[in-house]
């Protein structure tokens, strides 16, 4: 019997397509020296190195919540097995205690006790109003007020330890030297960008490290009004934030350079429809042309219930939807760059060189113009991604954003911001999202950066 | 001159045309007023009269397209496509869903949006120019590299977090400004000045990088040599030939949005409690007002082509080497 069934969920599916698109597009880079060129300057580039280890860490949770299941629950009378209805995820697995351990309702960070007063039944009889014991956060101290303090100084100096342990280890594995070769490498100019991602990583490990050890024991985010750990939703939060800034693009990129370029070099009756139809979408406010559609989607989706099997598919099929029709809105000003580009690429001596041998358009289109607009559609992907990723938490407060099941950072602040008007202030689930996202969005921020600069000739004559 | 405008003006027809007709398709083909009816009343099991008297009510009761039971022009005016698509060419905006005059309520929500978006605008506009002026004058020193570090993280900053954060510290921590609502006249001004602080700060980080760029294009152009070469003095050089020449895109850029000031900022004037066009679409929306949703996207787009001809127009005022074709 298998402990657990694989469940594909729609965009799991298409992330992984993005993962072997990607593979492609490194291994074909690998072999032309024009595209490794670039690469190698991002590799180069101190910042762009930091940042790609913050957006690899985020990958990886990401990457762990993608691998879907259900697990089993028991057999039936025929001896199949029978599996849970609900989708968990690896990382659910590996959260386990995170997910479970859930309170009655707010607590702040590392509490012991909940946040609001209760009446508490005394063992000897009688009524206390009192904050209660949280069921878990702390639940091991046996006198919370006073081992408090000690017992999280001693997890994070443990966090620490395990942090800096496992940095050591993976330095050795991946870079063997010698005593001679460690000291150059540590001090050289060459391996600068290899040393700041070092750093980096190790900033990443410790935090790795702190939640071993001290996510386990207490709320170390809190937990919000139903009680769920704010970590945790925070963690689930990812794979929402990097679907949307990545599918999103993925999906209408085809549109995107088919139109774009058959614009460009079509001209003519072509070139006109193609700039009317992208200036007649472009034209409509964003937000309100994904208003529309996602009130559209809901009234379909609230009268085709049936054809959901569980909720999980159902808040996924609406995040994917949404990927689509913020693909919709945002494919326009790619399609205006890639027909810029063709325009002034036809008129180059090659691809004259190749109508006049009478090669057909769809080989000129794919040998000639395609290859050499790539560089484009690349930056664009990794310029939107960061802007992608804040639009979620914006349209996810107007409601118009994903499903309100899905963990999302948008969701989070949607539900908090509610809380601010309580005395004491809900702070904890606010700023835990937006820490999450600012860090996301930052390290996506300065590697474009990287990205675009070495990619686009022009900006580096510049400077 | 006049030509081009108006060959920019006819050229603009067609567009809204395809604006109206995917409004149309996207509220009443795509779902038929059925659906919506079934949406808006909720229960389950909803009775055939039930839908029948909300679509009688509000208009949605006729064929689409053609009105096979009418006659003459009847046929084509006595539809949903005329009356709910084709009025909208004449700011005809009818009614909500829930029975308001659109065109009323937006001739008076205008005002409180104006008064937020304007002067975030203009304060936004002096504050960037000034600092990214700043960063183009110490390029390459620290202060410059600090100065663009500053602005990337600002950049990643949610916007979200701008409102919420500027809120609760100046509001509520520090209690200098009401944390929302708005009023007429006097007293009008407290209730501005958060919002429009929030509104410029958010800027800040892409607005001043954006014209940082803009300012070290122009520097590195030929000009700007010949004028360091015959003795200028650096601030002479700046405020004199870079600013004059890179205030060419950054006028240009706010002339596009001039028109779509109207509509107001969604998200300020949701969160300040402000009456005005963003916070009546984001509470259409969340009422789900199908009526003014479809207002909304058409006078929205009508408001952005109207900035695409503004700007046309605009660049060849404001740089004689344009030439109109």
């Amino acid at each position: 019997m298998m402990p657990f069934q694989p469940v594909m969920l729609a965009t799991d599916a298409l992330i992984f397509l993005l993962l072997g698109l990607s593979g492609g597009f490194a291994w074909y880079a690998r072999r032309h020296a024009h595209l490794r060129a670039p690469w190698r300057r991002v590799a180069r580039s101190r910042t762009a190195m930091g940042a790609l280890v913050v957006i690899a860490l985020y990958v990886t949770i990401g990457l762990l919540d993608t691998l879907h299941f259900r697990a089993a629950s028991g057999t039936d009378e025929q001896g199949n097995t029978r599996y849970a209805g609900e989708i968990l995820s690896v990382l659910d697995l590996i959260a386990t205690p995170l997910r479970e351990q859930s309170e009655k309702t707010y607590s702040a960070p590392f509490a012991t006790h909940l946040y609001a007063r209760e009446t508490i039944e005394l063992p000897q009889g009688g009524q206390v109003r009192d904050f209660p014991r949280l069921q878990w956060g702390g639940a091991h101290l046996a006198d919370p007020l006073a081992d408090r303090a000690g017992d999280i100084l001693l997890r994070t100096l443990l966090g620490i330890g395990i942090g800096l342990f496992a940095w050591l280890l993976l330095l050795a594995l991946l870079l063997r030297r010698s005593a001679q070769g460690w000291r150059q490498w540590w001090s050289d100019e060459e391996s600068g960008p290899q040393r700041s991602a070092a750093w980096v990583g190790l900033l990443m490990l410790i935090l790795v490290g702190l939640s071993l050890t001290l996510a386990g024991a207490y709320h170390v985010l809190g937990t919000d009004k139903v009680g769920e750990d704010v970590y945790y939703q925070s963690l689930k939060s990812i794979r929402t934030g990097l679907v949307i800034g990545t599918l999103t693009t993925l999906v209408m990129l085809p549109a995107a350079i088919l139109l774009g370029i058959m614009a460009g070099y079509f001209r003519g009756w072509v070139d006109d429809l193609i700039q009317y139809l992208y200036t007649t979408l472009s034209s409509v406010p964003g937000v309100l042309l994904i208003a529309a559609a996602v009130l559209m989607m809901q009234i379909y989706m609230s009268n085709n219930q049936e054809s959901f099997n569980s909720l999980t598919e159902r808040a996924d099929m609406r995040l994917l939807f949404l990927c689509l029709i913020l693909g919709v809105t945002s494919w326009t000003s790619l399609c205006r760059l890639l027909r810029g580009e063709t325009l002034k690429l036809r008129q180059l001596e090659y691809v004259q060189a190749a109508q006049a041998f009478g090669v057909g358009h769809f080989t000129t289109l794919m040998r000639h113009i395609l290859p050499n607009v790539m560089h484009i559609v690349l930056i664009v992907v990794v310029l939107d991604f960061s802007g992608l990723v804040l639009a979620e938490a914006v349209l996810s407060y107007i409601n118009i954003g994903v499903d309100p099941n899905t963990n999302s950072w948008g969701n989070m602040i949607n539900s908090a911001r509610l809380e601010l008007a309580r005395d004491p202030l809900v702070w904890w689930s606010l700023l835990a999202a937006f820490l999450f996202m600012f860090v996301l969005v930052l390290a996506a921020n300065l590697f474009a950066d990287v990205v675009r600069d070495a990619f686009d000739p022009r900006l580096r004559e510049r400077s | 001159m006049m030509a081009y405008i108006v060959r920019r003006t006819l050229y603009a027809i067609p567009i809204l045309i395809g604006v109206n007709l995917l409004t149309f398709l996207l509220f009443f083909v795509v779902n038929s007023p059925d659906d919506m009816a079934r949406m808006h009343l909720g229960a389950k099991r909803v009775t055939v009269e039930a839908i029948q008297q909300w679509k009688a009510e509000r208009g949605y009761d006729r064929p689409l397209v053609i009105n096979t039971s009418a006659e003459g022009m009847r046929r084509f005016t006595d539809t949903i496509f005329f009356d709910k698509s084709l009025r909208l060419f004449a700011f005809d905006f009818g009614q909500s869903d829930s029975g308001r005059n659109i065109g009323h309520d937006i001739s008076q929500r205008m005002w409180p949006s104006l008064a937020i978006a304007v002067p975030v605008m203009l304060v936004g506009l002096l504050v960037n120019i000034t600092f990214s002026l700043l960063l183009a004058f110490f390029r390459g020193t620290y202060l410059d590299f600090w100065g663009v570090v500053l602005c990337v993280t600002m950049m990643s900053i949610s916007g979200l977090f701008y409102i919420i954060g500027g809120q609760v510290l100046l509001g509520k921590l520090l209690n200098l400004f009401p944390i929302s609502g708005y009023d007429v006249g006097a007293h009008a001004w407290k209730f501005l000045v958060l919002p429009v602080i929030i509104g410029v700060v958010s800027s800040i980080g892409s607005g001043s990088r954006w014209y940082r760029t803009l300012f070290l294009e122009e520097i590195n152009k030929d000009f700007v040599r010949s004028a360091r070469a015959k003795g200028l003095s650096e601030q002479r050089v700046l405020l004199g030939h870079v600013l004059r020449n890179a205030l060419i895109p950054i006028l240009t850029g706010v002339v596009v949005v001039l028109p779509t000031l109207f509509m107001g900022s969604l998200l300020l004037e949701s969160f300040f409690g402000v009456p005005g066009l963003g916070s009546y679409t984001i509470d259409a929306i969340e009422r789900q007002d199908f009526a003014i949703v479809r207002a909304m996207v058409f006078l929205g787009a009508v408001l952005y082509i109207l900035g695409l001809l503004m700007t046309d127009i605009s660049y060849t005022i404001a740089d004689p080497r344009v030439r109109l074709e």
